[in-house]
């Protein structure tokens, strides 16, 4: 194959592989402004005769999206937070202080990535309801805040800091907390970003845990209350993806606007340490 | 890690310091996890309902899993799942990488699209494909019927459902997978493929003996974290069959299993024993998966 050739192939192998991954996704929108008989006749009626926003409004009328974003956002963002302090403090002592039980305590920490979440989702739940969490944002914050992988994940930003910064700050008597925060913190910023693009990511993403934990719609994230969309109506198909479009637009401009960081934070997973 | 030289004394003040700064992290560990994961394994011992306190059943959970025939059905189905979703995943995110690794125009837009269903959240994922899925309107039947084929009843027939949530996971999964193998991809020295140019070895030379052994690091992180992902598989068997419906039991995976009879039949304590096998099959798979690496695992 000559070169002129094999790039027309690859062409032709990536249109393929964009269309079974975009395509879904222009269905959904395209199902979303039509009618009802234009979504259901057949055969298929590719795109609508007029543009049918309307069903947008129904939906929006019909479902608090307004409150699910609002709870998605609050709970991503004091997850993200505390996350990252939490985190941050202790992958400093792991990576960069000397102290007794270290490689115990970081290997028995390591230990737990291995077990599966679900194991924990009884007795967390058990918990949630003796202190009366449940049907809160705090119940949905509470058991992210402890990021295993995050320390792991940091620890590695903090070890690839000079020492010579920390040394020369020592000298200056400076506490550990001053070389944390001051000197510290502020070079392991990508490594920080990285962290609170994936715990967004997960606690948009997250199911689970938020079906278990809330049961009313006030206090449920869109995930959680998207899955309660799917129980009620699924006959008006062109609702349904109206809300399907209103859910994850929002979240595919952020990550159109700051692709490079997402794609970055998610191959940070696959570096073995 | 290498084996450092031992400190026989610590700076007291160091000692201090660390241990407040992983005090928080210890805490929630500790509460969250340690606490959690034993009293887990107490529960799987003993009846647990919503309200009452737990009574000590010895081993009869665990007895009564090797009779279960739902039990067996979401066991069956979850290996079903892992031994067909795996090679899969791992198949085509190492074949679309590869496109996507390739110097062509539009390279960007390509993997824009591609890393779309990544980042977007399963609930919406699993609602997009109910609909795609549809018996009657879907436009998965209406491609197969154009092909010459007959519309299959994806959600609810007993048969195909399992392979209805089998599509959906892989192509969700690849999309990720995908972004960590382009990585690794990226991570080749391109002197490799130089030199081996120079040498007039082929494309699929190339690919054979440079590309895949370099890249097989990234190829055992992602097979080890698709069977750890796919053998908790509950998002899309939940979002997509009905749980009313016949066909929900065949496509029940353990963690469906044991969702449904924590919180729905409020049976914890049998729950618990049902996620305690599941730590032990990851723990014996992830185990044999780490042993075996050794024989095609090339770091340098």
């Amino acid at each position: 194959m000559n070169n002129k050739k094999f790039k027309f192939f690859i062409h032709i192998v990536l249109i393929f592989f964009t269309l079974i991954m975009l395509g879904p996704f222009i269905w959904m929108f395209l199902t979303s402004i039509k009618t009802y008989e234009e979504s259901i006749r057949i055969p298929l009626q590719f795109f609508p005769k007029d543009i049918r926003w309307v069903n947008y409004q129904i939906v929006y009328e019909k479902f608090p999206f307004l409150i699910l974003y609002f709870n998605t956002i609050i709970v991503s963002v004091a997850t993200i937070i505390g996350q990252l302090f939490i985190v941050s403090l202790s992958a400093y002592a792991f990576a960069r202080i000397k102290f007794p039980f270290k490689n115990i305590l970081f290997m028995g920490m390591l230990a737990l990535m291995m077990i599966p979440g679900q194991i924990f989702i009884i007795p967390r739940y058990q918990l949630m309801v003796g202190l009366k969490l449940t049907n809160t944002l705090t119940a949905l914050v509470l058991p992210s805040l402890f990021s295993v992988f995050g320390v792991f994940l940091l620890r590695q930003f903090f070890q690839s800091v000079p020492i010579e910064l920390e040394e020369s700050a020592k000298l200056d008597g400076c506490s550990h907390f001053r070389i944390y925060w001051q000197i510290m913190l502020p070079l392991v910023v990508p490594g920080m970003i990285a962290l609170g693009i994936l715990t967004m990511l997960n606690t948009w993403k997250d199911l689970m845990w938020p079906i278990i934990v809330n049961r009313t719609m006030s206090k449920m994230t869109l995930s959680a209350g998207l899955a309660m969309l799917i129980g009620q109506h699924t006959t008006y198909y062109e609702q349904v993806m109206a809300g399907a479009v209103i859910s994850v637009f929002p979240m595919i401009i952020v990550y159109l606007i700051f692709q490079k960081q997402f794609v970055e934070s998610i191959a940070k997973t696959g570096i073995k340490g | 890690m290498k084996p450092k030289k031992k400190h026989s004394k610590f700076k007291s003040k160091d000692t201090l310091a660390a241990y407040l700064f992983i005090s928080p992290m210890l805490i929630g560990i500790f509460i969250f996890f340690v606490f959690a994961f034993l009293q887990n394994i107490y529960f799987s011992f003993n009846k647990v309902g919503a309200f009452d306190t737990p009574t000590f059943v010895g081993i009869d959970n665990y007895r009564r899993l090797l009779t279960d025939p739902i039990f067996l059905i979401a066991l069956k189905n979850t290996i079903f799942y892992t031994v067909l979703g795996v090679p899969l995943v791992v198949f085509f995110s190492i074949l679309i990488a590869w496109f996507l690794n390739q110097k062509i125009k539009g390279q960007s837009i390509y993997r824009t699209a591609i890393f779309l269903p990544a980042i977007t959240m399963p609930a919406a994922i699993g609602l997009l494909w109910r609909w795609l899925l549809n018996y009657q309107y879907g436009i998965v039947n209406y491609i197969i019927v154009k092909l010459g084929g007959t519309a299959v009843a994806w959600l609810s027939d007993t048969n195909t459902v399992k392979w209805a949530i089998l599509l959906v996971l892989v192509w969700s999964m690849v999309s990720y997978q995908v972004i960590i193998m382009l990585a690794g991809l990226q991570g080749i020295s391109k002197t490799y493929y130089e030199a081996a140019e120079v040498d007039g070895a082929s494309k699929w030379q190339i690919f054979f003996k440079i590309t895949l052994p370099l890249l097989s690091p990234t190829i055992f992180f992602v097979t080890i974290m698709s069977t750890i992902g796919i053998l908790q598989i509950f998002d899309f068997i939940f979002l997509m069959i009905q749980r009313t419906a016949v066909a929900y039991q065949y496509s029940m995976s353990l963690v469906s299993y044991f969702y449904e009879l924590a919180f729905t039949q409020n049976l914890r304590g049998y729950a618990s024993a049902v996620s305690i096998v599941l730590f032990v099959i990851i723990l014996i798979i992830t185990v044999i998966q780490f042993v075996g690496q050794k024989k095609w695992v090339n770091y340098d």
